[in-house]
């Protein structure tokens, strides 16, 4: 993996997946190694991302890199209308590795075409999120301890969501039997379901998490976006249907946890929170070391 | 015996882009932008033919296309043949051809894909031939025959 790019979840082949994942779980139990402290990471968000972000500069920070980047494309020269090739070009003769977001899709693969350093794509408008990706499987085998032949349930808007999209399509290469719960509105796209048919895995739809509460391992929760529906009285109707309380999970698995790519709104109540089904917030602590996993694979480091 | 007659004019030299989708005559015309062109073309749309029913054909005097040119015609009716004439004779005669990767010629159908943002050359993976569907390789998304633009 050293000096590739990662640029969409496909990118990298089931043993390079794994790999990673079992590196992150080295930099779990040791995250604070000065292995980068020769290297400088630029990150380079041309839209702003809280969670990403700093994720990325912790984790370059916790391994010694430095850290250069901007994360409101507003103070760059991108405002003066520089070309991103340009910005891509010039800010790698400063970094030896570029994390990037941009809100076009595609420019992570373009920057990647461009850039004599490697690209990490932070997000690439609707487009892929590969380490989100990587950060949910590693969630997924850590509260599992196995990543194949698991019941997963994906709740909520499996349509627009790319973090479901690329979780769906990366976890077909696990024998996973996945749950579909959504509004009819909001199911997933027929593209996304045509992977998980063409490896003759299994997959049920549902409307509500009840219906499927006690068959899963895994609860991956997103949000459902009321700008999302053409008829506003269709989305009230299904609101609550979405929203998971304390109250739903009575009858569900002992190993069931529950993962959300955050930021929640309201669709998981905090009441859940102090359920031992919760999550989510360990899923972001993940995050820092599956970056720190993949910063120093593609830095040669590790 | 009875002289087979002809649909459309002959030509003496140039080319005959036959067995074009029924429907697809006007389409093809403008892709390759004949409007302009100031030689002789015949055209004849919803014409019979054997192997598909209905077809179109256009005729184009003293006009050999270019490669380019070609995959546009394959992009917009995949079932046509290119014949060459010469002084009334055949001179060559194909099957317009897919490339598996087109580059170049295609606008992207994904508004906010980075292609129709910046200089960035077009560039997809032909994914089905028959249908045409082209994958962009930035934003990943697929271009479609009904979709089609050209850049």
């Amino acid at each position: 993996m050293k000096e590739k790019s990662l640029i969409s979840i496909n990118d990298y082949s089931k043993s390079e997946i794994l790999e990673i994942l079992d590196i992150a779980e080295g930099f779990e139990k040791n995250p604070r190694q000065p292995i980068l402290s020769d290297k400088v990471v630029s990150t380079l968000f041309f839209e702003p991302s809280t969670r990403t972000r700093l994720s990325f500069e912790s984790a370059a920070n916790q391994l010694g890199a430095r850290v250069i980047g901007f994360s409101d494309a507003g103070t760059t020269s991108a405002k003066k209308g520089e070309s991103l090739k340009d910005t891509v070009l010039t800010v790698a003769c400063y970094s030896d590795v570029i994390v990037m977001r941009h809100p076009l899709a595609g420019s992570a693969r373009w920057a990647s075409e461009v850039s004599p350093v490697p690209i990490i794509n932070a997000g690439d408008g609707a487009n892929q999120h590969p380490t989100q990706c990587l950060l949910d499987m590693y969630s997924i085998r850590k509260t599992q301890g196995k990543l194949d032949k698991l019941n997963i349930a994906f709740v909520g808007d499996l349509k627009y969501g790319r973090t479901v999209h690329s979780l769906v399509i990366a976890m077909c290469d696990f024998d996973t039997t996945f749950h579909l719960i959504s509004p009819e509105a909001l199911k997933l796209p027929s593209y996304v379901k045509q992977h998980i048919k063409d490896k003759n895995l299994e997959y049920h739809q549902y409307l509500s998490i009840e219906e499927a509460i006690d068959k899963v391992d895994i609860l991956y929760m997103t949000r459902v976006q009321r700008e999302r529906f053409a008829d506003p009285i269709e989305y009230e109707n299904v609101k609550n249907s979405y929203i998971l309380t304390k109250d739903q999970l009575k009858n569900c698995k002992d190993n069931l946890k529950i993962l959300h790519p955050l930021p929640r709104v309201n669709e998981i109540s905090e009441e859940v929170d102090d359920t031992p089904q919760a999550y989510y917030f360990q899923q972001a602590q993940n995050g820092v070391y599956v970056r720190q996993a993949l910063l120093s694979a593609i830095l040669g480091a590790v | 015996m009875q002289k087979k007659e002809l649909q459309v004019s002959a030509i003496k030299n140039g080319t005959v882009i036959d067995h074009i989708a029924q429907n697809h005559v006007e389409r093809v015309l403008y892709t390759l932008n004949l409007s302009k062109y100031k030689d002789q073309i015949y055209f004849g749309a919803n014409l019979d033919s054997k192997k598909y029913g209905k077809k179109g054909i256009i005729k184009v005097s003293n006009k050999f296309f270019a490669p380019e040119e070609i995959s546009k015609i394959a992009l917009v009716s995949p079932t046509a043949t290119l014949i060459e004439i010469r002084d009334y004779e055949v001179a060559s005669k194909k099957q317009v051809e897919i490339s598996d990767e087109i580059k170049g010629l295609v606008k992207c159908v994904n508004p906010n894909c980075i292609t129709n943002h910046e200089n960035v050359l077009t560039h997809f993976e032909v994914v089905n031939k028959d249908e045409i569907v082209l994958k962009c390789r930035y934003c990943e998304k697929n271009t479609t025959k009904t979709n089609i633009e050209f850049v």
